[in-house]
């Protein structure tokens, strides 16, 4: 035995100890905070975050399958398949919906709807929508934030709300009150009238809370049952609950508590130039940035001051985005003023690109500008007015967030 | 069920054996774990084993362990011990031309127990012999030749693993043959099994998964659509140069009717697969590798979350560095290895955009290994992995450190 031949013989122990004290350089780093979508809010306990954990594995990791209760008509196989690191979804998840025509009345459902399952599994016949009926695409949005919204109170949201155009500023801010499901609990923030309740959620602003919004989705997407809403999407008959109410609830909680957005490069001139003129050509008017919090049964969504960029009320947006289609008491060309937080960020979960807009149409900031009428063809022709500096510091602003 | 069979097995084995002989008694049977002494075809009958005097049996196994430290974007799970298999195997000859082996696998100390390969052999001829039993599929090379301390990784192949199934054994029988000329050899298998099931595009992998069949203890007791699956492999070999195999595997996967009555249209799946492995002359460098093609009739009315084609494989380069006594070891061999791996999930466009689908992963594995002897080795491996999701965004970044052990016992 040769003494180099001992040496040599340490060497994989050297190395593996060399590594082993660092640990920390062995892991691939994490990527910027501001840069990603998901995580939990800061100042969750313990046991929050437990539930935190349970909620983001059923909201990404569980997968349905024909033998879990997926289908058998469907959309998408998981909540993740649609809200890819729970930002805006991608025109392979876009949704369809069609049978409502106008405000205020019921969809016909003998014809289907009100949700297309576009997806079937072996052996069945998806659905289609009936020839020469309008429906509506639309993308699934980003789930970032919407604890903070769903904190908010009636109140707040209605503050803001102007259907005559009273104040004549050319912008109303149109409460879509939709008729409740019979699992709806009434909260403290919430004010009824005539029996229906404010929504918020969704790109028509027809789901009232989170827990509706899930079940729906649940149901609506994935063709999977709960107590909450024990119809099949495909037969309308009862079956036995897919999922549990813990897991719904978990997901819930999930979303309820997943962070908000955080906006990259505030303090860039550009940025803040483009922040002042957004204000300036009134988009604020509509996509309204500051909202604090009540307090909430949730200590970290507690009087929180965040900045969503949304009214979370319905705007005529003009013909252009009219499809035809429409839910509760929205008009056809009604569409909520989406949160444009994590707007930035939209092309790291829709696969590089953007899909902006209801239905994905717009494929750059920009366009989806350009495509904005009725009342806010105002905001879009003083944009068309500006310098390309000045545009540019708007689009450096808008991706910022 | 499972728990009972592995018991009746131990029994066997032990009665074979007279339990308690003097363990100076028994000889052992010593091959090269390299392997490339020998076609990948004898992959299962190239193991050392122990023999008790003249007793026609034989017995062997080998066992896994490993530590890890791996995390995910800046998150790690920690540090953590593993023993990912320990696998017995019983070879017995029954016949100057009859014999028997069977292998069986503990995953994750006992969680799963698995027969993965139980075959009576009869030759007729060197080139027509005659398999029947638990027979491992021999699609590619690595599904017959998974031993871990054939290998200088601690991790399996992803693309030999989780695209294709590994240790992918099913009930059927086949044929297999060889002929040498010269310095050339050339190899032969053909199997009809049970197969696949419909699985590989229901399942919580949320994407075409073909090991998912491996849940399906089924298959052991019946087909499950009446429908064999074909096997068939050919590989030639010359001495200096190295082995290249081509295989494929088809058949119908899913069950399509019942009690006569037509459930679905009838939907196949088939791979193909080439392997070669060569050491490379002057510096002695073996080049060990695979890639294979799926492709699954997924129905159009589906969801592109399980793709119709998917493709992937690994090269391995393993260096040798050093031969001669380390430690006392007199034929300590140490490796300079790295491993390259690639798998996509889910090749094609989507329908609505024609923008190309995601859903894929490169890893690069360098590692220093060290045989003490020819059955054993010690491995330390970095791992590095970027995994993107359908979609094609930003990947997720794998990375960590892989300590491990795999011995022949």
């Amino acid at each position: 035995m040769h003494k180099p031949l001992k040496i040599v013989g340490l060497i994989p122990l050297f190395a593996g100890m060399l590594l082993l004290g660092s640990c920390e350089q062995i892991i691939p780093p994490a990527p910027a905070e501001e840069d990603l979508l998901d995580g939990p809010i800061a100042g969750l306990s313990t046991a929050e975050q437990a539930q935190f954990l349970a909620g983001d594995i059923a909201f990404n990791d569980e997968v349905f399958t024909v033998e879990s209760g997926l289908g058998p008509l469907f959309v998408a196989t998981s909540c993740g398949s649609c809200h890819i690191g729970d930002g805006k979804g991608h025109p392979f998840t876009t949704l369809v919906r069609f049978g409502q025509t106008a405000p205020n009345t019921p969809p016909d459902h003998s014809i289907g709807g009100p949700q297309l399952q576009n997806r079937a599994i072996p052996g069945y016949v998806p659905e289609r929508v009936p020839e020469g009926q309008p429906f509506m695409k639309i993308t699934p949005p980003a789930v970032t934030g919407l604890g903070l919204l769903a904190a908010l109170t009636d109140q707040q949201i209605l503050a803001h709300a102007d259907p005559d155009d009273l104040d004549g500023d050319g912008i109303s801010g149109v409460p879509n009150y939709v008729t409740p499901p019979d699992y709806f609990v009434p909260q403290w923030y919430h004010q009824p009238r005539q029996g229906k309740y404010l929504g918020r959620f969704g790109k028509k602003a027809a789901a009232i809370d989170l827990l509706q919004q899930t079940v729906g989705a649940y149901k609506q997407d994935m063709g999977v049952n709960s107590t909450f809403e024990p119809l099949d999407v495909a037969t309308g008959l009862p079956v036995d609950p897919e999922v549990s109410d813990q897991q719904v609830k978990e997901v819930v909680f999930y979303l309820r508590t997943l962070k908000a957005p955080i906006q990259r490069n505030a303090n860039d001139a550009q940025v803040l130039r483009g922040k002042k003129l957004f204000s300036t050509i009134q988009c604020a008017a509509c996509h309204i940035p500051e909202w604090t919090t009540p307090a909430s049964d949730i200590a970290a969504l507690s009087h929180q001051t965040f900045y969503p960029y949304t009214d979370l009320l319905l705007h005529d947006m003009g013909p252009g985005l009219d499809d035809g289609v429409t839910e509760g008491s929205a008009e056809t060309y009604e569409w909520r003023t989406p949160p444009l937080w994590g707007l930035g960020l939209s092309p790291d979960a829709q696969g590089g690109t953007y899909y902006l807009l209801h239905d994905g149409r717009a494929r750059s900031i920009e366009e989806a500008i350009l495509l904005h009428g009725g009342e806010a063809r105002a905001s879009r022709e003083a944009y068309e007015g500006l310098s390309e500096t000045d545009k540019t510091a708007v689009l450096r602003f808008l991706e910022s967030l | 069920m499972k728990h009972t069979v592995f018991i009746l097995w131990c029994c066997l084995c032990s009665a074979a054996l007279h339990a308690q002989v003097d363990s100076t008694l028994f000889v052992r049977a010593e091959r090269d774990s390299a392997f490339q002494n020998n076609m990948n075809l004898d992959a299962v009958y190239n193991r050392p084993f122990l023999q008790l005097g003249k007793l026609p049996v034989t017995v062997g196994g080998y066992v896994e362990a490993d530590y890890q430290y791996m995390g995910e974007d800046g998150i790690t799970e920690g540090h953590s011990f593993r023993i990912p298999r320990m696998t017995l195997f019983v070879a017995s000859s029954i016949h100057r031309r009859i014999k028997f082996l069977s292998e069986i696998e503990l995953e994750e100390g006992g969680k799963e127990i698995a027969i993965e390969f139980a075959a009576l052999d009869l030759s007729l001829h060197p080139m027509l012999n005659v398999r029947a039993g638990v027979v491992m599929n021999p699609i590619g090379a690595f599904n017959q030749n998974h031993d871990g301390p054939k290998w200088e990784f601690v991790d399996r192949p992803i693309a030999m693993t989780r695209m294709l199934p590994a240790t992918w054994s099913n009930v059927g029988a086949g044929l297999f043959g060889k002929h040498y000329q010269g310095q050339w050899a050339f190899a032969y298998e053909v199997y009809l099994t049970n197969g696949f099931d419909a699985s590989i595009i229901s399942n919580t992998e949320n994407k075409t998964f073909l090991p998912a069949s491996k849940a399906n203890s089924e298959r052991f007791e019946e087909s499950g659509n009446g429908r064999l699956l074909l096997t068939a492999k050919a590989a030639i070999r010359h001495q200096l140069a190295g082995e290249v195999g081509i295989s494929y595997m088809g058949g119908t996967y899913n069950r399509f009717e019942e009690d006569g009555l037509v459930l679905d249209q009838a939907r196949r799946l088939d791979v193909l697969a080439l392997d070669f492995h060569a050491t490379l002359p002057g510096t002695g460098t073996l080049l060990t590798g695979e890639w294979a093609w799926v492709w699954v009739e997924v129905p159009d009315t589906y969801t592109q979350q399980f793709g119709n084609r998917q493709q992937g494989g690994f090269v391995d380069l393993v260096q040798p560095l050093f031969r001669g006594n380390v430690l006392g070891f007199e034929r300590g061999v140490f490796n300079l290895a790295c491993r390259l791996e690639y798998v996509d999930w889910n090749v094609g466009t989507f329908q609505e955009t024609g923008g190309n689908i995601g859903d894929q992963l490169w890893a690069v594995v360098p590692g220093l290994s060290f045989r003490p002897t020819a059955q054993a080795v010690i491995r330390l491996n970095y791992r590095y992995m970027q995994q993107r999701d359908i979609l094609g965004n930003p990947p997720a970044k794998i990375g960590g450190l892989q300590l491990g052990l795999a011995a022949y016992f």
